[in-house]
């Protein structure tokens, strides 16, 4: 069972708090009748799937409630961080470099 | 029957003498003993029958690995349990145990014909031996494999016992009490951490168990341990467990470790758990499991009497039990010499040390001389004799590559050594990557993805001292890893036993390689030849030959037989072991009972049931239940002799002509407040929210980005910044979940709340021409004549005192009303509405009624009417759509050129030609019924029901391109080739203007 720190609570919990939310930074277009239908389909089914580090959402369902982000690799599953919802994704290359 | 019992050895209480069974046969042994050192002692090596080939089987070693002695054990009603190891299992009076895999008795197994047709159970024989003809697979393969498959009984009782589970925070786990884990606790223990050791043995100290000659700081290796344990028992920061097995390594340093706390015990306290699992989340991890001896494949190596060197040394010293009287030695490792000596010292006649080494040390070979044991340098063994119990060891020089005449040294035990294999099981758990030493011959831990340390044997280290060393160096590291300082320690070990040795393929043979019976996986039955055949086949991966030839794939989990496998495989290839790969090991370390991963969480506690406050009115009154999501819900109240078909049909009637009265509390409702509320309903729901009145209710329709129907329900607008939201039973937590997702990450600047109220308020729905006229006594502040308070209304009011948000909404066509009051008065109102209902035989329904009577009208049921794929347009309630609004959840995708193609499936109705027939919800439709097989699906009955009020019966179904298809006979292929044929309808099959929602 993986610990996930929760960037809002600013604590470590167990995984059984949380809930997985799927890829990160995908916004919802302002305006999505002017999305062309390839451009919808990319929005809502084209997902990087990497192997490596992946942006990801989670929820800390059982806890503040609140989504945020996170980056997992998704080879070692190990969590390279989490930030705020709406914060940039930080830089992965300093962060791979800590681990 | 013979006593093997050495007098002065072993750690067994022989003050207290315990008598069990095993095959109904009694035995005696002391406390202390397991089933197979008891039964060793009483001169039995035959325990079982192997799984394939019945053969006679007797046990190999003496603790979690061994793959041959298995029972079954039964301690009381529902508590039989199979595949135990007889080394493993303590005795205690009365036990009661019994060998598997044989008919009609262990020494008599009709089975055993199977090893005389070994030709047809080759590796792979599955895929071939039952191919052909085709008519058998069914008729006669299917059966007779399925009735020789599985090890052992499956039990059929339901499990009484008790499973405990816990969570557990420590500084450093150490797993395995040998001398590097008890080195590793005391190093840790005495800089002051928080240690746990465990052992899945009942008692700590791992080969000091096996080693009394050795000596420790001046004291006997057991006078040692006995002090290290005080020492450790007097940290108040230690805790030592025995009989627990750290079964899995997980993520983040958590260990699943079992604790059996019971099965050895013949009188269990009245309550107490069988076993515990605990989830420890440990900073450090030293896993000190030791290595594991492996056997030598040659033909006849599993014929009873043949068994690890290293386990009769065991039984010897820790039990007091001689294997046999006339043993002989075939080794490759110097540590099958001290086993023969220890066996000699205690009495045995030793006929002879076989090694297929040509060098030895010159030490070893004086000390067998000087026990007069005969010793057979560069030999090779090439076959047994005996049946039930090993008579004899065929053995053969080899000199020069060339195998010689062989002889045969008689004897009534066999021990082998090839080698040890250092036990990373749970390193290999972490994905910690393993290397490969070539001159061992053996994988080591290499790339650490876990705070864990590894010590002594599990890292190729051999002897005593060696790992009380690393021990050592493992708990400082450990200790320095958490910031803090472990002070050093040094053991003086005299007498150790260390040493060297190698590993090999299959032994060479004078005789046709074909035909030996060398086994590499004893409890799966796979031999030599079985891993060479599948090579010559084309499996090239050890992962194929793994699940070609089921090698390691037993309970076992290859513990003895994966890296013989591999090296043979590897032989066979022409390449090094590591390129041909190794499996990966995966949890449970050994076989765990499902109780222990159930814990608590069984029967009623297997999951939350959520009730109504409302449910134990419908209990009292008969109700019968079906589970909802996770709410029990009233299915429906049967009256004496109804069965369900009656009962709905008359709670139908009964609300369609007067009244019914149904506990809705389970509707999932969420209060949507803020300034921003309108807006925020708008950009969720398909359906116009701005002109909506305050007063006023709407039929709400949700659906994901991708056009699909997620949820439904009627939503009230309370306040011009505040609408109560009801969605379906099921999907209140989804919807919540997507609206908080899109306030928080999509529209943070959003002004609005979110609050799931759905167990604050109990909802009753009263439906029928009479709800009204028991309802409006009880009404304060609030007009709810048909003018003032029309269909699809809502108000803040009283009902009999209590506050409620009354709604006039209805789910059944007829006059409807759902009153919501606070929780706590949900039964009390239900009750006041019930006496003064009965003047107008009011009736209580359940979810059956319900759906039949929304289902008269075409109202859908999102998740069964709908499955994920259907738009509103699908469904036919295109009309929730609000034609307006420029942008919501899922309006983009309703454009989709795969949502706007035709011939999408439609939801219909259907009635049965033959009015009586009740189609089967499920049920899959075609167009021709006379086309050839398999024939083309074009839809699916989803909702099917008999109809009280029309008489006959009624479905919806979805059907591709149904609204062109009105008035159309379709076809349902039934049971039996029955086709049942039924005609195209709207949704609606009740009041379809709608009338009887006007009653004044």
């Amino acid at each position: 069972m993986l610990l996930i720190h929760c960037p809002y609570c600013d604590d470590t919990l167990p995984e059984l708090e949380f809930s997985y939310a799927g890829e990160a930074h995908i916004a919802r277009p302002a305006d999505p009748s002017k999305l062309s239908d390839e451009e919808w389909r990319d929005f809502l089914f084209i997902r990087t799937n990497v192997k490596g580090v992946h942006a990801e959402r989670w929820r800390h369902i059982n806890g503040c409630g609140r989504f945020f982000n996170a980056l997992r690799d998704t080879v070692s599953d190990r969590f390279l961080t989490t930030y705020k919802a709406g914060e940039a994704r930080p830089d992965t290359t300093t962060l791979e470099a800590a681990e | 029957m013979t006593d093997f019992r050495v007098k002065g050895r072993g750690r067994v209480n022989t003050d207290k003498p315990i008598k069990f069974t095993f095959d109904d046969q009694t035995f005696q042994g002391f406390e202390g003993d397991t089933v197979a050192s008891a039964l060793l002692a009483n001169g039995v090596h035959l325990m079982g029958r192997s799984f394939k080939y019945h053969r006679p089987r007797g046990v190999v070693t003496a603790s979690s690995e061994e793959p041959n002695a298995l029972i079954g054990t039964t301690r009381g009603k529902g508590r039989f349990e199979p595949n135990t190891r007889a080394t493993i299992q303590e005795i205690y009076p009365g036990l009661k145990t019994e060998s598997q895999n044989k008919w009609p008795s262990l020494k008599f197994d009709l089975g055993a014909i199977n090893d005389r047709l070994y030709m047809l159970f080759s590796a792979g024989f599955y895929y071939k031996t039952f191919m052909w003809p085709r008519s058998f697979w069914d008729s006669v393969y299917e059966p007779i494999i399925r009735k020789a498959a599985g090890l052992g009984k499956a039990p059929t009782e339901v499990d009484p016992d008790i499973y405990a589970s816990r969570y557990m925070h420590c500084d450093v786990l150490v797993v395995g009490s040998g001398p590097s884990g008890i080195a590793a606790a005391l190093t840790a223990g005495r800089a002051g951490s928080k240690v746990v050791l465990v052992d899945e043995n009942s008692e700590m100290g791992g080969t000091i168990l096996s080693e009394p000659s050795v000596s420790i700081d001046g004291q006997s290796a057991w006078d040692w341990l006995e002090g290290a344990m005080a020492e450790l028992d007097r940290m108040p920061n230690v805790r030592r467990m025995t009989r627990t097995t750290a079964m899995g390594y997980y993520h983040q340093n958590m260990i699943g470790l079992v604790q059996k706390l019971t099965d050895h015990m013949g009188d269990v306290p009245d309550g107490a758990p069988r076993e515990r699992m605990w989830r420890v989340r440990a900073k450090e991890v030293v896993l000190a499991q030791g290595a594991i001896e492996r056997p030598m494949v040659f033909d006849g190596n599993d014929t009873p009497g043949v068994m690890m060197a290293g386990a009769a040394q065991t039984f010897l010293n820790r039990f007091g039990v001689l294997v046999g009287k006339k043993p002989v030695v075939l080794t490759s490792h110097d540590s099958a010499w001290y086993s023969a000596f220890d066996m000699a010292d205690a009495g045995a006649s030793v006929v002879a040390i076989v090694d297929t080494r040509n060098e030895l040390p010159k030490a070893l070979q004086n000390a067998a001389k000087a026990r007069g044991i005969k010793t057979y340098l560069g030999y090779t063994a090439t076959g047994t004799k005996g049946r039930l119990r090993v008579s004899a060891l065929r053995v053969n020089p080899v000199r020069n590559g060339k195998v010689g005449a062989g002889h045969m040294l008689f004897c009534d035990a066999v021990l082998v050594c090839g080698g040890w294999t250092p036990s990373l099981h749970l390193f290999s758990h972490t994905k910690g990557s393993l290397d490969w030493d070539a001159d061992a011959k053996v994988y080591l831990p290499g790339h650490k993805t876990e705070d864990v340390h590894i010590a002594g044997a599990g890292r190729g280290l051999w002897g005593i001292a060696a790992a009380l060393d690393d021990g050592t160096k493992a708990g400082m590291d450990a200790v320095k890893s958490l910031g803090g300082k472990a002070g050093s320690a040094t053991y003086e070990v005299a007498e150790d036993r260390t040493g060297t040795g190698i590993t090999q393929k299959e032994l060479p043979t004078d005789r046709n390689p074909g035909k030996a019976k060398a086994f590499v996986d004893f409890q799966n039955d796979v031999t030599a030849k079985d891993i060479r055949l599948a090579v010559r086949e084309g499996m090239k991966s050890i992962e194929h030959v793994k699940r070609y030839t089921t090698n390691g794939m037993a309970t076992d989990q290859g513990k003895l037989s994966n890296m013989n496998g591999l090296t043979i495989a590897s032989d066979a290839l022409g390449k090094e072991a590591p390129k041909v790969g190794l499996t990966t090991f995966r949890p449970p370390y050994t076989p765990t009972t499902f109780g222990a991963f159930a814990g608590y969480h069984k029967g009623t506690h297997f999951e939350v049931t959520r009730c109504t406050p409302i449910d134990s009115w419908a209990e009292e009154n008969g109700a019968e239940f079906e589970p909802v999501a996770l709410w029990r819900r009233a299915w429906y109240f049967p009256k004496a002799g109804e069965d369900m078909h009656k009962a709905v049909a008359r709670e139908c009637k009964a609300t369609r002509e007067s009244l019914g009265i149904f506990d809705a509390s389970t509707l999932g409702k969420i209060e949507v407040s803020g300034p921003d509320a309108t807006e925020f309903m708008n950009r969720m729901y398909t359906n116009p929210w701005t002109k909506l009145g305050v007063g006023r209710a709407r039929y709400g329709l949700l659906l994901g980005e991708d056009g699909f129907i997620r949820d439904d329900g009627v939503i009230g607008r309370m306040r011009h910044d505040l609408f109560h939201v009801t969605t379906t039973t099921g999907g209140a937590a989804r919807v919540l979940n997507m609206m908080e997702d899109y306030i928080q990450t999509e529209w943070p600047d959003l002004k609005v709340w979110l609050t799931s109220t759905t167990e604050e308020w109990a909802t009753i729905a009263l439906n029928g021409p009479n709800a009204r006229k028991v309802l409006e006594p009880f009404v304060e502040g609030a007009d709810i004549s048909a003018e003032a308070f029309p269909h699809m209304s809502v108000r803040e009011c009283t009902v009999a005192g209590f506050p409620s948000r009354l709604f006039r909404i209805s789910f059944t066509g007829e006059l409807g009303f759902e009153i919501n009051v606070p929780a706590r008065h949900g039964r009390a109102l239900w009750e006041k509405l019930w006496e003064v209902g009965k003047k107008y035989d009011i009736c209580p329904y359940g979810t059956e009624t319900m759906h039949v009577l929304r289902a008269e009208k075409g109202f859908i049921i999102v998740g069964q009417d709908t499955d994920g794929t259907v738009t509103p347009l699908d469904a036919g309630i295109g009309w929730a759509i609000g034609k307006m609004k420029s942008d919501f959840v899922g309006k983009r995708s309703l454009d989709r050129p795969d949502i706007v193609a035709p011939n999408r499936k439609q939801l219909v109705g259907l009635l049965t030609e033959d009015p009586k027939t009740v189609l089967v919800e499920g049920a899959q439709i075609v167009d021709n019924p006379n086309q050839p097989k398999p024939m083309k699906m074009i839809g699916h009955v989803t909702s099917s029901y008999w109809s009280e009020s029309l008489g006959r019966s009624i479905a919806m179904a979805v059907v591709e391109g149904g609204f062109d298809r009105m008035d159309d006979t379709l076809h349902i292929p039934a049971e039996n080739g029955a086709i049942v044929k039924a005609k195209v309808t709207g949704t609606v099959f009740y009041d379809p203007a709608g009338d009887r929602l006007k009653v004044e």
